[in-house]
């Protein structure tokens, strides 16, 4: 690897962390409802949200704060569906999009509620800019925000003792939007159009090229969508090919930034638990143990890419030559690992290892950083079994902060860990054998497995990215992705929030020397060993015969 | 270690648990444990598929290889629970003949009559005299008596059971040794103490602990999406492969025997026999739990309540020091308090001879028989001795302080102020002063000393490691608990204690989210042992303490609840260490059986590409499936004593405890089996059985 390359990966680290823990404490006050003095001209605008939308700023109980939660996303969900169904008779249409099928707009409104972003259309040659802008930019900004008030809700569960009441989702949902997401995107939105990325409401241009063709020049509000679209772990691109279309990602500087957006809020928002249990180092230690994770991943991943093929070298197929090798890795490995899903590159393309890093970030529940809120949150899920295991081990009731696990959160943990990798290897497997599926692969062997590994995995782990060439707009595939991705978001979302208000509603035992403590290296090696060991074992078998097999058939010469 | 071995199997519990293994075969009993069942399941098959094999003349000796292993893993698990319910059995047994053909003198207005003491009900009277047994549960309403309850606890040394007060409650099956004693019926005729203990100790209506409902939810729910690995498994070959011999090869044995090592069968196997041994290990140490959520809970308290007398102190003063009046020599003292004790045979009296004798040299030469001794006497408070010296009646006395000012300002004599200010400084420092009086002369002051028990300190030194904080109870002022506190070592202690402050702690401590073992055995405790989440009740205590505690310590030894607590650790420990080593298992045999399935697919040159996934090298497919199989079968065997006598346990951090059992069941969870496979690998090919 070049020294410019390891100075990059340098670089993108440490501004990483050093924005993520300001904007972690941002996050924190802004949560916990005290905004900070530079944002105070904000709660004018708030309050106005607030009082037009008739919100009582009452505490919730957790099962009425999911009630909540759950039918202004199936209202928003509704409402993008009309949209995307609807959109030919709507305004802001130069090239006369027709509305889409049904099962296609049922697809992408599931897609964007569930901050999957999974893309079975390709924005400039179907989508219009009020579909673009009024329909799915606004749920890339709801659908983070909804993750985030998770967080909020799991960190009251645990500070809090003897009180089942968990926050107000309106108001998280007001909040995180008015001071968080939409500052944030404003300001990114400008350093991206100052860059060149385009941000108009014309026609397309059409063009007449030095050899005398006709060439369309698709243009629209890219921008705006693009910065939430990285900040909120979406993904979903303004163009079909997403940040590799130069128009959506231009300049070196929009990748470094894209890169660095893709991971941002995924980090700080572990610094902003820690802030709001008021115990900074579990928030550390979480951390450490997703770091422990990612960089032996991102290290495989680019060590197989500079490879490459034996006798070949490292791969350029599928991979923007002005990114190169190392930042189209590493934005490979951090999209599948934040759950977000855009692409820079052709993750078809990368060699079977690389492919076997992104396929195992989201096989274990997009919980290495993950999406914004739903990576803790899948994460906390992973905590409460490693604490379960390592209670037992000190031979001591488990418990998380002094809250005890009992089997009720046990239970939930389970189906929020296990439904998804169920999910995932129940549809492989009768895709692999069925003709709706079989037939929407672009490749055959190992290499078409991991397609299809990868597709149902990135649906279930709501990331979104694609393993190219998968031929995904087929009302069957549209229909079972689109239900992957509901599964898969809300079949940990329900857990989540169920588990915090009971734990909200326990005792606090007091920590003693016979305490196992969760800020502590074996609870971070523990915690990154149960991931492993608890997220891949069960898709062991469908591995080998996939990218594992892809691999060793590479070294002995055969390519897919 | 050999010892150990020896205590855990002999050789017919070990045929008893045999034969147990075998009734246990039955679907019933199966279903209890889900994890099992699917072995059973799968074994079921097996059977049928090679039976059906046999019958058609394509007998398939891997596929009856593998029927006989999945049949012995069920065998296993039956057996290690059987051997663990092996000593309940044999001690209910005992304790039910005990209870056999008991009968009783009933009184029945005014008349006895002999009637069995099946008959017996709540209300009743009846008459039990020396060498008769106790028909029925009840109180001493007349009488006292010392009785031999060996049946119950094993103690042979009598007790004493008086009617009135703490010491009333008497137990069927025990036997009277002297007097006769008059007794009211307090259960019913199958409620028995002596019942309920055959029931606890047989694990009858053994309910299911906390965490071992949420393990059994882990353990189900990953056995269920092993279930759909090894099913979606055979699509991902279909679509891997369309040869159709690789795609036959895996076949449903293959899918059984996969299934089967991945589910967590180490710790399935194991569960109950873990549950059922913890209350054994208990029912050694002579305590007998209600419910294995006590023991369970025993494990999670963080903070004792502990009567200061008879657990942290001897429970009897003793001296320690003699304060000698002004213008009276220590010897003059010391004599006169050696010849007031001589014949005092209460513990502390034995002590002031035993202290004369060894500090001041003090013998028995003055022994003359013309004393007469004067016991302590509840009115007077004293206790002394009279005797002639030249022609004079001389009275010697020892007593409380009070007691001997009356007495001797009844002589016409003084009682000095330096005498009454040691006696509040000896006060003050917690002991008891005892005054000592030559006629009406006081010769001095007799420090009488709370004596904490020997090794106390270190022993809530450990418990201190283990995080568990001590709190002493006691009725001492506050200045005497606190000094005993300090010299006993304990964090916290309540003074000037009643029932009610006893039960007001262990609320407040529990609703700061402690968790509280009491130890108790008067009626007095009864509510605050059923508060408490352990009680543990003494069994010389009530019938209210014993039936509010959810523990009986059938020796009476306070202490005792340490052991509790470590047993209760020791119980969630290993059912922990063995959950990770199961879990872990699981790489090495997908190493095992995975490269065995996938050998045939993708062959370049001959060699399929998966087959390098098979880092053991083992002989061959059908080999490596069958060592698997069989590693899982016998590594419950091997794994037996551990269950039965739970993992180590020292009271260490929780941090270094955990980093301990990871490495020994984490990390060699990981190690074992790729060993272990290899090893059965090689012997299978010795055997000529691939």
């Amino acid at each position: 690897m070049p020294r410019n390359d390891v100075l990059t990966l340098l670089v993108y680290f440490i501004t990483l962390i050093s924005l993520s823990i300001p904007l972690g404490y941002l996050i924190s006050q802004v949560l916990q409802g005290k905004p900070p003095a530079y944002l105070k001209w904000l709660i004018p605008v708030e309050n106005l949200v607030l009082k037009f939308s008739g919100t009582i700023d009452q505490e919730q109980k957790a099962r009425s704060y999911l009630k909540d939660l759950l039918l202004f996303n199936l209202m928003g969900f509704l409402f993008l569906f009309v949209i995307l169904v609807t959109q030919g008779a709507l305004p802001l249409n130069p090239q006369n999009y027709p509305g889409l099928t049904w099962h296609l707009a049922f697809n992408t409104a599931m897609s964007f509620v569930t901050n999957t972003n999974w893309q079975a259309y390709s924005g400039e040659a179907s989508l219009s800019n009020f579909s673009q802008m009024v329909g799915l930019t606004t749920q890339n900004f709801l659908s983070a925000a909804t993750g985030l008030a998770v967080i909020a809700v799991l960190a009251r569960g645990l500070s809090r003792k003897m009180d089942g009441r968990v926050g107000n989702f309106a108001t998280d949902l007001v909040r995180s939007i008015i001071y968080i997401f939409l500052p944030l995107s404003f300001v990114f939105s400008l350093l991206f159009v100052s860059q060149g990325v385009v941000q108009s409401l014309a026609d397309f241009k059409i063009v007449t090229t030095l050899e005398g063709a006709e060439q369309i020049i698709p243009t629209g509000a890219a921008a705006s969508q693009i910065a939430i679209k990285q900040l909120g772990t979406n993904g979903g691109g303004f163009f079909g090919v997403n940040s590799a279309h130069p128009f959506e990602n231009p300049t070196p500087f929009t990748n470094f930034l894209q890169l660095l957006l893709i991971l941002l809020l995924p980090v700080s928002q572990v610094f902003a638990f820690g802030k709001m249990l008021n115990r900074p180092r579990q928030g550390y230690a979480i951390l450490f143990s997703m770091f422990l994770l990612f960089i032996p991943l991102l290290g495989l991943a680019l060590y197989s890419e500079h490879t490459g093929i034996p006798e070949m070298g490292a791969l350029l197929e599928g991979k923007e030559l002005r990114f190169g090798v190392t930042e189209s890795t590493l934005w490979g490995v951090a999209t599948s690992a934040a759950s977000n899903g855009s692409v820079n590159s052709m993750h078809s393309s990368f060699t079977p290892m690389a492919g076997l890093v992104f396929i195992f970030q989201m096989i274990t529940g997009e919980v290495i950083f993950g999406g914004v809120g739903s990576g803790l949150y899948g994460m906390a899920l992973y905590i409460v079994i490693t604490l379960f295991l390592a209670g037992l081990m000190v031979g001591r009731s488990p418990e998380w902060l002094g809250k005890k696990i009992e089997a009720y959160e046990i239970k939930l943990a389970l189906y929020a860990l296990l439904i998804p990798g169920a999910l995932i290897l129940v549809g492989v497997c009768l895709a692999a054998v069925m003709p709706w599926g079989l037939s929407s692969l672009s490749h055959g062997g190992p290499h078409g497995l991991s397609e299809l590994l990868y597709n149902f995995a990135s649906t279930v782990g709501n990331n979104g990215s694609a393993f190219g060439g998968f031929a995904a707009n087929t009302p069957i595939i549209n229909s079972i992705f689109g239900l992957c991705m509901l599964i898969g978001r809300f079949i940990v979302i329900i857990p989540v929030i169920l588990i915090a208000g009971s734990l909200g509603n326990k005792k606090t035992t007091p920590a003693s020397a016979g305490t196992f403590p969760t800020d502590g290296v074996i609870f971070i090696v523990l915690l990154s060993g149960v991931v492993v060991i608890f997220g891949a074992l069960t898709f062991f078998p469908v591995l080998a015969l996939g990218p594992i097999a892809e691999h060793l058939l590479m070294l002995a010469g055969q390519t897919f | 270690m050999k010892k150990n071995t020896q205590a855990l199997f002999n050789l017919k519990d070990v045929r008893v648990a045999f034969v147990d293994s075998f009734i246990k075969l039955k679907p019933q009993t199966q279903l209890l444990n889900y994890v099992m069942f699917v072995v059973y399941v799968g074994a079921i098959l097996t059977t049928v598929i090679t039976i059906q094999e046999m019958a058609t003349n394509r007998f398939n000796s891997f596929n009856l290889q593998i029927t006989i292993w999945l049949w012995f893993t069920v065998f296993f698990a039956n057996f290690a629970e059987a051997l663990a319910e092996g000593k309940g059995k044999a001690q209910a047994e005992s304790l039910r003949e005990a209870k056999q053909n008991l009968t009783a003198r009933k009184i029945k207005s005014g008349v006895e009559e002999i009637v069995p003491g099946t008959s017996l009900h709540v209300g009743d009277l009846y008459i039990c005299s020396a060498g008769e047994v106790i028909a029925a549960d009840g109180e001493i309403v007349e009488g006292i008596a010392s009785v031999d309850e060996s049946a119950i606890t094993g103690e042979s040394a009598p007790v004493i059971r008086e009617s009135g007060g703490d010491r009333s409650a008497v137990t069927a099956g025990t036997r009277v040794l002297s007097d006769r004693v008059v007794i009211k019926v307090s259960a019913e005729p199958g409620e028995s103490y002596i019942d309920k203990l055959i029931a606890m100790v047989e694990g009858a209506n053994r309910q299911k602990t906390p965490n071992e409902v949420s393990l059994g939810i882990l353990l189900l729910a990953l056995s269920f999406v092993f279930l759909l690995a090894v099913l979606t498994l055979k699509g991902f070959i279909f679509y891997s492969s369309s040869d159709s011999a690789i795609r036959e090869a895996y076949s449903i044995p293959v899918m059984i025997a996969l299934l089967v090592c991945l589910i967590p069968t180490t710790i399935g196997g194991l569960l109950s026999a873990i549950g059922i041994s913890g209350m054994e290990r208990l029912l050694k140490k002579n305590i007998i739990a209600k419910s294995g959520k006590a023991v369970e809970a025993a494990g999670d308290v963080d903070v004792l309540l502990l009567d200061k007398t008879g657990t942290i102190t001897l429970g009897s003063r003793q001296a320690s020091e003699f304060h000698a009046a002004d213008s009276v020599s220590d010897n003059e003292l010391a004599t006169a308090a050696f010849l007031c004790s001589i014949k005092d045979e209460t513990p502390e009296g034995r002590s002031i001879v035993q202290l004369a004798e060894v500090k001041y040299k003090i013998n028995i030469d003055f022994f003359q028989s013309k004393f007469e001794f004067l016991p302590f006497m509840a009115e007077t408070r004293m206790s002394g001795l009279n005797f002639e010296h030249k022609g004079q009646l001389r009275e010697l006395r020892k007593g409380a302080a009070d007691a001997v000012e009356k007495f001797i300002t009844l002589k016409g004599g003084v009682y000095p102020e330096s005498i009454r200010k040691t006696v509040r400084s000896i006060a003050q420092q917690g002991g008891t002063p005892l005054v000592v009086s030559d006629d009406a002369r006081v010769l001095g002051v007799v420090h009488l000393k709370d004596i904490v028990k020997a090794g106390i300190k270190e022993r809530f030194g450990q418990l201190r490691k283990m995080g568990i904080r001590t709190v002493m109870i006691t009725g001492d002022n506050p200045l005497t608990a606190a000094a005993i506190a300090a010299e006993a070592g304990v964090d916290d202690f309540l003074a000037e204690a009643t029932p009610e402050m006893k039960l007001e702690r262990i609320r407040y401590e529990q609703l700061q989210g402690h968790m509280i073992a009491m130890v108790g055995d008067g009626t007095n405790d009864a509510p605050a042992l059923a508060q408490a989440d352990v009680g543990v009740a003494m069994n010389t205590g009530t019938q209210a303490a014993r039936e509010a505690g959810n523990m009986v310590d059938l020796d009476s030894n306070p202490t005792k609840l340490i052991e509790v607590v470590e047993t209760g650790k020791q119980l969630l420990m290993t059912r922990g260490a063995l959950t990770t080593f199961s879990i872990a298992n699981d790489v090495a045999k997908y190493f095992a059986i995975l490269p065995a399935i996938f050998a045939g697919i993708y062959v370049v040159n001959g060699v399929g590409v998966l087959e390098s996934l098979d880092i053991m090298g083992l002989h061959s497919p059908q080999s490596a499936i069958l060592s698997a199989v069989i590693f899982n079968a016998l590594i419950i065997v091997a794994l037996i004593p551990l269950a039965l006598k739970g993992v180590s346990y020292k009271a260490l951090g929780a941090k270094e405890i955990l980093r301990k059992n990871m490495a020994i069941y984490g990390f060699g969870g990981l190690i074992v089996p790729f060993i272990g496979i290899w090893l059965i690998d090689r012997c299978l090919v010795i055997l000529g059985l691939v």
